[in-house]
């Protein structure tokens, strides 16, 4: 059927979104509306001695301001735990302002409310706090000494350590053997959009207005924080000002803002500022990842031994799992994977785009370079050589794709022929490399049912529903597309409509599972509402239809019509209406396919970048990329590249730009502004290209693996790679900073 | 990105200290006037979203690095976020929402949907007063013109090459006007 779904069709909500009619989060106009601020911790570990909120109570439009002293107990403290699961999932097990103790720099101390958002702000900056400092602990070099080997990650759900055969014989019996070591400085999402929430109690039911991933997880965490029944708390958020992971969690200040807002008797709006964005959601934490691998000569990978070492909070085991991939990507017997903790003075670290795996790639791609450069093999081909045709328990891919993504991109790139040796190619004072990785994401399925509503009305109009939300990912668009195909309707003629809990659940849209699992929910309801139609038309004497095989209706246009006599059929509207039917409506819902499914899941692709390199200043200048990825159906070819070309360009901060340090002196982040922590902007991005390869896949909801994550991983392994070929230099830390990438002094031309 | 303060707007200027409460202020924005009341401390871009509810203009960072509450004042793109309110008093104050006369999108506005240039949309008004200026200002000759002069709008969903494309077919399809200059910088 031709229909809308595959068809690069114009998001929905382009419109809204260029006229500046979309709504965010801290433009909802409500009567009465008070503003909160918060005031955090000045010191990273030690405990509140004295609170004097006297000034800022007198400043002028305070209506008041809360402290441990004053702020109620929360009811509960919920289990951490990802989103995706459907529980409630606060971004760390810890909950501020129940006593005086301070874990981490800009904990919050204290909540000011006023009538304006600058008489808020202002009387924040009068509460004055005295700390008794403790000794902290917020870098890895802090802390090395106290490291432990983490049992379980992810609050239990996913096991810290992974492994088959014997890495260590394996390694050691090897005939080629690297030995790798890498750093990585921690990451901060810096959504455009900073988190904001605002709270509104009515007869001892909330609203909550929410900038979040998943409004269900806001409704089940602050419910159950506050001790209250999941119907008498309803989350709304029409538009979401980008995602990455920052709101994928339901972290303190939701809550902290309906605490404020009960207080004060008036609705209260909370919107974080951007330093605060630094301290109140987790990040991509510091970590440091050893490699070892072992290979015969020929290029064959025999052992892979893969530990991370990184930090996380004093209240939960966090560290993003980085060894899905590396354990997976390449056929090899001995493969052992460990996670190990530091406990710090931090916020517990979270979900960031490609959440683990693309560093834990980057590790493993950029060793894999330096196997082919070692055994002088093509880069591609030593890919070719090694890929798993199963996964590591010998099932099936759901769909594969990785050898037609390498051969693809190489071919598109212009691969072949290329001079493997180091410093081989100039322009002017820059020195040329080129690189390649590939690219896989594990595929999530850990939701609970997704469940979808779809209503047709008597003119034929659709509305379809589910509790989804919209930050950038199209997902308005591409629902609007599924649905309209599955009831057979132009699209014009739907609206799909998302953002509010009490809408049929779904849960938060993270690990690139949103798209899938919520138009899997879309496809099964408006399935159901035509097949609901159909029956009634098959069965109606009054209908054209009458006495006909359900099977041999089609819908077009939003006509049903017999297949083979399209002639005959009539329109949903004249069926309704003469039935009486003002409208018709149906929900539907989708269930992943069992933890234990027989498949291996990863989503495939392959990453190529061309650099240039000032080796006297260290300057690196990605020239091109070009991405080939298999992420199964495309919906919306136009979106899902606009997705993949964002995460490649999220790989070249990262490769190129994105770090962030704690001093360890003061114990908070060195940069915790937009000023200082770079990303990458206009300037910085090259002729970029994204591609696909078409694979089928029926484990998967639709087909669909997703393209959130996909798109950056590899993408920082290939530009380190390039600049590798450009320089000769191989840098095992990112972000590149120029000081690791230029020449020591006397180095000749 | 200031404000000129230039000599033809001193005699407005008065002897008497405003503030530091709420003052009478009169903001003319897309051509209509406001009476408001407003502490001299609140900015453009407060005003315009908390006072007007003129949500159009974007709050990324209140610290001016990221362009997102660019709008015009008296056809210059400023950054709202540093700009106080109570100074733009007798001055053209235009927002996205603008932009659209009659309902009708702005050429650059339709040409941000067909290149899909945003994802999330939090930076896309920014970058659209920000685009429309840059071909007026004549700094849109090039592409690398282009990705200089859009580097002070940042897009945390990197739509930069759909925002690019979007500019140069404004740029094209314009009829070059007698006496344009072409390249500027
Ligand atoms: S909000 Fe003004 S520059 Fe970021
Ligand atoms: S579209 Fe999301 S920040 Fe630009």
């Amino acid at each position: 059927m031709s229909g809308a779904v595959g068809r690069p069709v114009d998001r929905v909500d382009g419109h809204a979104k260029v006229t500046g009619g979309a709504r965010y989060t801290a433009e909802i106009a409500l009567p009465g509306l008070a503003y909160a601020a918060i005031v955090g911790a000045g010191v990273p570990s030690g405990r509140v001695v004295t609170i004097d909120a006297a000034p800022a109570r007198a400043a002028s439009g305070v209506l008041a301001v809360l402290t441990h002293e004053n702020l109620p107990k929360v009811a509960a403290r919920p289990r951490l735990l990802p989103s995706l699961l459907g529980a409630p999932a606060p971004g760390q097990s810890f909950f501020p302002m129940q006593d005086e103790v301070v874990h981490y720099f800009g904990q919050p101390v204290a909540v000011v409310v006023a009538e304006s958002h600058e008489q808020a702000q202002y009387a924040a900056s009068l509460v004055e706090v005295a700390y008794a400092r403790t000794p902290s602990v917020t870098t890895i070099d802090e802390g090395r000494g106290g490291a432990y080997e983490a049992e379980r990650l992810f609050g239990g759900l996913m096991p810290g350590r992974e492994e088959r055969g014997d890495a260590e014989t394996a390694l050691a019996e090897a005939e080629v053997r690297l030995d790798l070591s890498y750093r990585f400085a921690a990451n901060n999402h810096n959504t455009l959009e900073p988190p904001a929430t605002t709270a509104v109690w009515e007869e001892g039911r909330l609203t909550l207005y929410d900038s979040t991933m998943g409004i269900r997880a806001s409704q089940l965490t602050v419910a159950q924080l506050l001790g209250l029944p999941l119907s008498d708390v309803r989350v709304v958020t029409h538009f979401v000002g980008g995602g990455f992971g920052a709101k994928a969690m339901t972290w303190p200040h939701v809550t902290l803002a309906a605490m404020a807002a009960r207080h004060v008797g008036r609705p209260v709006r909370l919107a974080l500022t951007r330093p605060q964005t630094y301290t109140s959601h987790g990040h991509r934490e510091e970590q440091e990842h050893e490699l070892s691998l072992g290979a015969t000569r020929d290029g064959r990978v025999t052992a892979l031994r893969h530990h991370k070492l990184s930090i996380t909070s004093p209240f939960d085991d966090w560290a993003e799992p980085a060894t899905g991939v590396s354990s997976q990507l390449y056929a090899c017997d001995h493969y052992q994977g460990v996670h190990r903790l530091i406990r710090g003075n931090t916020m517990t670290p979270t979900f960031t785009r490609g959440p683990g795996e693309t560093v834990g790639v980057f590790v493993l791609e950029t060793a894999m370079d330096e196997l082919a450069h070692e055994l002088g093999i093509d880069p591609v081909e030593l890919r070719l050589r090694n890929r798993a045709a199963t996964d590591p328990r010998g099932n099936p891919w759901s769909s594969d794709g990785l050898a037609d993504c390498l051969r693809l991109g190489a071919e598109r790139f212009g691969w072949h022929g290329r001079d493997p040796g180091t410093r081989a190619r100039r322009d002017g004072d820059w020195l040329i490399g080129t690189g390649m990785a590939a690219a896989a994401y594990p595929v999530a399925f850990f939701m609970p049912a997704q469940r979808a509503r779809a209503r047709v009305y008597e003119d034929g109009g659709a509305v379809v529903q589910a509790g989804t939300q919209e930050f950038g990912t199209g997902m308005l668009t591409v629902a609007t597309q599924v649905a309209a195909d599955a009831l057979g309707l132009p699209m014009e003629a739907v609206r799909f409509e998302a953002g509010d809990t009490d809408l049929p659940n779904t849960s938060a849209a993270v690990g690139s599972a949103g798209s899938g699992m919520v138009s899997a929910a879309v496809h099964a309801a408006a399935t159901a509402l035509r097949d609901q139609l159909v029956a009634l038309a098959v069965a109606d004497r009054g209908s054209p239809l009458y006495g006909a095989d359900p099977a041999a209706v089609n819908v077009r246009e939003g006509r049903m019509l017999l297949r083979d006599r399209p002639e005959t059929g009539e329109a949903y509207g004249e069926l309704m209406r003469r039935n009486r039917l003002a409208d018709a409506e149906a929900t539907g819902s989708w269930s992943p396919p069992p933890l234990d499914t027989p498949h291996g899941l990863l989503t495939f692709g392959a990453q190529f970048a061309e650099v240039a390199v000032d080796p006297e200043l260290g300057l690196v200048r990605v020239r091109r990329m070009l991405g080939v990825f298999a992420p199964g159906r495309v919906l919306n070819p136009k979106l899902a590249r606009s997705q993949l070309t964002g995460g490649m360009l999220w790989g070249l901060g990262q490769a190129l730009l994105e770090g962030n340090r704690m001093d360890p002196r003061h114990g908070r982040w060195g940069a915790a502004n937009l000023g200082e922590y770079l990303v990458a902007v206009n300037a910085d991005v090259p002729e970029i290209t994204a591609e696909f390869v078409e694979v089928a896949d029926d484990v998967v909801p639709l087909g669909i693996k997703g393209v959130g994550e996909i798109g950056q991983v590899g993408a920082a392994a290939a530009i380190a790679n390039a600049v590798f070929h450009a320089t000769g230099r191989r840098i095992r830390e990112l972000p590149l900073a120029a000081e690791l990438v230029m020449d020591p002094p006397g180095t000749p031309a | 990105m200031g404000i000129d303060l230039s000599a033809e707007a001193a005699p407005r200027r008065r002897t008497t200290v405003r503030g530091p409460s709420d003052e009478p202020v009169v903001l003319t924005v897309n051509g209509t006037e406001h009476a408001v009341n407003l502490e001299p401390r609140v900015s453009l871009l407060d005003a315009l979203r908390d006072r007007l509810a003129l949500t159009g203009s974007k709050k990324g960072c209140d610290q001016g690095t990221c362009g997102a509450c660019t709008v015009w004042v008296d056809g210059r793109r400023v950054l709202a976020c540093l700009t106080l309110a109570i100074t733009c008093e007798g001055r053209q104050v235009t927002t996205i929402e603008g932009l659209t006369t009659d309902g009708e999108l702005h050429p650059m506005q339709r040409a941000f949907i067909e290149h899909d240039a945003f994802q999330c949309g939090y930076c896309t008004p920014g970058q659209i007063m920000s685009a429309v200026a840059l071909i007026e200002e004549g700094n849109a000759g090039t592409d690398q013109d282009i990705a200089e002069f859009m580097s002070g709008n940042l897009c945390r969903c990197a739509a930069y090459p759909g925002i690019r494309a979007a500019i140069r077919d404004v740029r094209d399809a314009r009829a070059p006007e007698p006496g344009a200059t072409g390249d500027g910088g």
